[in-house]
C-alpha cells in the first residue's frame, strides 16, 4: 500500500497540499478528483518522488519514498506526468524498452525482451513498434508510453490526468484498457482525473480533494453525490444512476 | 518494421571508411610535396617523412579528434536542455572557457597546457552552470528563446573577456582560441585532444542514461536514476570537450549544432545509435571545410573556422527553415 502521513508541500506561504494523511493503492483503479488547484497532481509527484515533501512521509509498501535507492522504488512504481508529449524522437520500442532500465540497469536479457513485446502486444503497438514518438497521434503516444510503464512491472502505476488532450474515443480506449490493465495484470492504478463521470464509471475508489486536503474518499456512490461535488467544485450538479454507475448531469 | 537509413551497422561501417579516405586526402594535400610516392622514395634526408610525422598527421589526427568530439558536445547539449538548437558555443560554454583560459594565461603564464586546460574547464563548468540555472528562472522556454539565451550569456562573457584582452593587449590570441585553426598544429601541441577523445568515449559507455536524461527530470527519476548526477555527468563532458578544443585548436563554429540535428532526422535519438554517427559525421564535416580551406587560395590557407562558419550557417538556416515549417 501507498500510505502518506501528515504530508504537506507550500509554495511560498500556501500549503498546497495540506496535513494529508491516506492509504492509497488498493487493488484496482483509484481515481484523484477536485477543483484545479486542489493539489491532486501535487499529491501524486509527491508519491511518485518528482517533488520533495516539505513535511510528513510517504511510504510504498513500507519503503520511504524520499530515502530508498531510486531503482528499487521504480521496481515497485511507475509514475507517467501529463507532460510527456515530449518531441524526442525515439522509436515505441526504444521507448518502451528503457522500461526495463529499473531491472537490467540498461541490460537487455531475454526476460527483458519479453517484458518489452509483451507491453508492446498488449497495447497493440505492433504496427508502429519501429515508428519515431514524433509520427505518432496522440492516442498513439499515450499507449507506447502506458507501455513503457507496463514494461516497467510494477505492481503500482500513477497516472497524471492520462485523458488529457486525447478526444472521446481515446478516452474511452485508455480508460478500457486501464480497467483491463486492474483487472488482468493486478496493477494497483492511482489516476488524477478531471473528468467525474470518467472516475465514476472505472473506478473501484474515488477520492474528492479540496483546497490540499482529502475531502471524501470512498467508493463512487459515496462520493459522486450531488453534495459532495457542491462541496468540492461548488457547482450544484444533478447525479442520476446508469448501469450502475452515478453520472453527475454537469453539462446542464 | 521499418527499416531505417543508417541503422544497419553496415551503413556505419560505410561511413568510418568514408571519412578514413577523408582522412587519407587530407593527410597528403599541402603547399609541401607529401605523397605516397615521394614517402617510398624517402629521399635524401627524408624530409617527406618528416612532414608526415611532424605535421600532417597530426593536423589529420586533430581534425578528427576536434570534430568528432564538438559535435558529441553539442549532441549531449542539446540533450540536456532539450533544445536542438543550442551548442557549447550557443550556452556559454565555449566563451567561458577562453575566459578560463585568459585569464590563467595572465596570472599564471607558467602553467603548463595542461593545468590551463584545468582551469578553462572549470570556467566553461561554470559558464554552462549559469546558462542551465538562468534557464531554470526562464517564466516561458520556447524553442528559439533558450539559445537567446545562451547566445545573451555567452555575450556578456565574451564582452568582458574581449575587454581584458584588449586591456593586456591579447585580442589576437582571444581570436586564436575562438576561431579554429588547425594550421598552426603540430606534433606536441595537439595530443591534449585526446582528453576530448574520452570525452567522447564517457559519452558513449553513458549513452542509455544520457537518453533518458534528455526526456526529462520526471522521465529519469521514474526510472529509478538521479536526474541531476547525469546532468552533472553531460556538463562535465561538455565543458571538457569544449575547453580542450579552445586550448588546441579554437572553436570550430555550428559544428554542435547542424551535426546532431542531421544525425537526429536520419536515425531518431537514441543516443546509443546515434554517438558513432554523430562522431563520424562530426570529423568528416571538419575535414572537409578543412580540405576546402586549404584548396580554395592554394598556397594560402582559410582558417578552419571561417570555413565552417560559411558552410555551417547556411546548413543552419536550412535546418531552421524546415523546423519551422514542420512546427505548423
Amino acid at each position: 500500500m501507498i500510505v502518506l502521513q501528515s504530508v504537506t508541500k507550500r509554495y511560498a506561504d500556501t500549503a498546497v497540499v495540506d496535513d494529508v494523511s491516506i492509504e492509497l493503492g488498493h487493488p484496482g483503479i483509484t481515481s484523484v478528483i477536485g477543483a484545479n488547484g486542489a493539489g491532486k497532481s501535487t499529491l501524486l509527484s509527491m508519491i511518485g518522488r518528482l517533488l520533495l515533501i516539505d513535511s510528513g512521509t510517504i511510504t510504498v509498501d513500507g519503503l520511504d519514498v524520499t530515502t530508498t535507492r531510486g531503482a528499487l522504488l521504480a521496481r515497485r512504481l511507475a509514475v507517467l506526468r501529463q507532460d510527456n508529449h515530449l518531441t524526442a524522437r525515439l522509436t515505441v520500442r526504444d521507448l518502451v524498452a528503457f522500461g526495463r532500465f529499473p531491472h537490467g540497469r540498461g541490460r537487455l536479457g531475454p526476460s527483458d525482451r519479453e517484458a518489452i513485446d509483451r507491453a508492446i502486444d498488449y497495447l497493440d503497438l505492433d504496427p508502429v513498434g519501429g515508428r519515431f514518438l514524433d509520427e505518432l497521434s496522440g492516442g498513439q503516444r499515450q499507449r507506447a508510453f502506458l507501455a513503457m510503464t507496463l514494461a516497467q512491472d510494477t505492481e503500482y502505476l500513477l497516472l497524471d490526468e492520462p485523458l488529457n488532450s486525447l478526444d472521446l474515443r481515446h478516452c474511452v480506449q485508455t480508460m478500457r484498457l486501464l480497467r483491463r490493465a486492474a483487472d488482468d495484470l493486478g496493477k494497483r492504478i492511482v489516476l488524477v482525473l478531471h473528468d467525474i463521470n470518467f472516475a465514476a464509471a472505472y473506478s473501484d475508489r474515488i477520492v474528492a480533494m479540496r483546497a490540499g486536503r482529502i475531502h471524501v474518499a470512498g467508493k463512487p456512490t459515496e462520493v459522486i453525490t450531488t453534495a459532495v461535488l457542491r462541496q468540492v467544485y461548488g457547482l450544484d450538479i444533478a447525479v442520476d444512476e446508469f448501469g450502475g454507475h452515478p453520472m453527475a448531469i454537469y453539462h446542464l | 518494421m521499418i527499416r531505417r537509413i543508417g541503422a544497419t551497422p553496415g551503413a556505419l561501417v560505410a561511413g568510418v571508411a568514408l571519412t578514413a579516405a577523408l582522412a587519407l586526402v587530407s593527410v597528403f594535400v599541402g603547399v609541401a610535396d607529401v605523397t605516397p610516392g615521394s614517402l617510398l622514395r624517402g629521399g635524401p634526408d627524408g624530409e617527406a617523412a618528416l612532414l608526415l610525422a611532424a605535421t600532417r598527421l597530426p593536423r589529420t589526427i586533430a581534425l578528427v579528434l576536434a570534430g568528432a568530439a564538438s559535435a558529441i558536445a553539442g549532441l549531449i547539449m542539446q540533450m540536456l536542455v532539450r533544445n536542438r538548437f543550442v551548442e557549447p558555443s550557443t550556452t556559454g560554454t565555449t566563451e567561458a572557457a577562453a575566459l578560463g583560459l585568459l585569464v590563467v594565461t595572465v596570472s599564471a603564464p607558467g602553467l603548463p597546457l595542461t593545468g590551463k586546460m584545468a582551469v578553462a574547464i572549470g570556467f566553461a563548468l561554470v559558464g554552462t552552470a549559469l546558462f542551465l540555472l538562468l534557464l531554470r528562472r526562464l517564466p516561458v522556454r520556447t524553442v528559439i528563446l533558450v539559445p537567446l539565451v545562451g547566445i545573451m550569456l555567452g555575450s556578456v562573457i565574451g564582452a568582458v573577456t574581449t575587454f581584458f584582452a584588449y586591456r593586456l593587449d591579447l585580442l589576437q590570441t582571444l581570436d586564436t582560441w575562438l576561431t579554429g585553426d588547425f594550421s598552426g598544429v603540430l606534433r606536441g601541441r595537439y595530443e591534449l585532444l585526446w582528453v576530448a577523445f574520452a570525452a567522447t568515449a564517457a559519452a558513449w559507455v553513458a549513452a542509455d542514461r544520457l537518453t533518458v536524461a534528455g526526456l526529462g527530470r520526471d522521465f529519469t527519476t521514474n526510472l529509478g536514476m538521479h536526474y541531476g548526477r547525469l546532468l552533472a555527468l553531460g556538463v562535465t563532458i561538455v565543458a571538457t570537450v569544449a575547453s580542450v578544443v579552445v586550448v588546441t585548436v579554437g572553436a570550430i563554429p555550428f559544428l554542435g549544432l547542424i551535426v546532431p540535428n542531421i544525425v537526429s532526422l536520419l536515425l531518431g535519438d537514441n543516443a546509443r545509435r546515434t554517438i558513432p554517427w554523430v562522431a563520424v559525421v562530426g570529423a568528416a564535416f571538419v575535414l572537409v571545410c578543412d580540405l576546402i580551406g586549404r584548396v580554395l587560395r592554394y598556397p594560402y590557407e582559410i582558417p578552419l573556422g571561417v570555413v565552417a562558419g560559411v558552410v555551417g550557417a547556411a546548413v543552419f538556416l536550412y535546418l531552421l527553415l524546415r523546423s519551422s515549417e514542420h512546427a505548423h
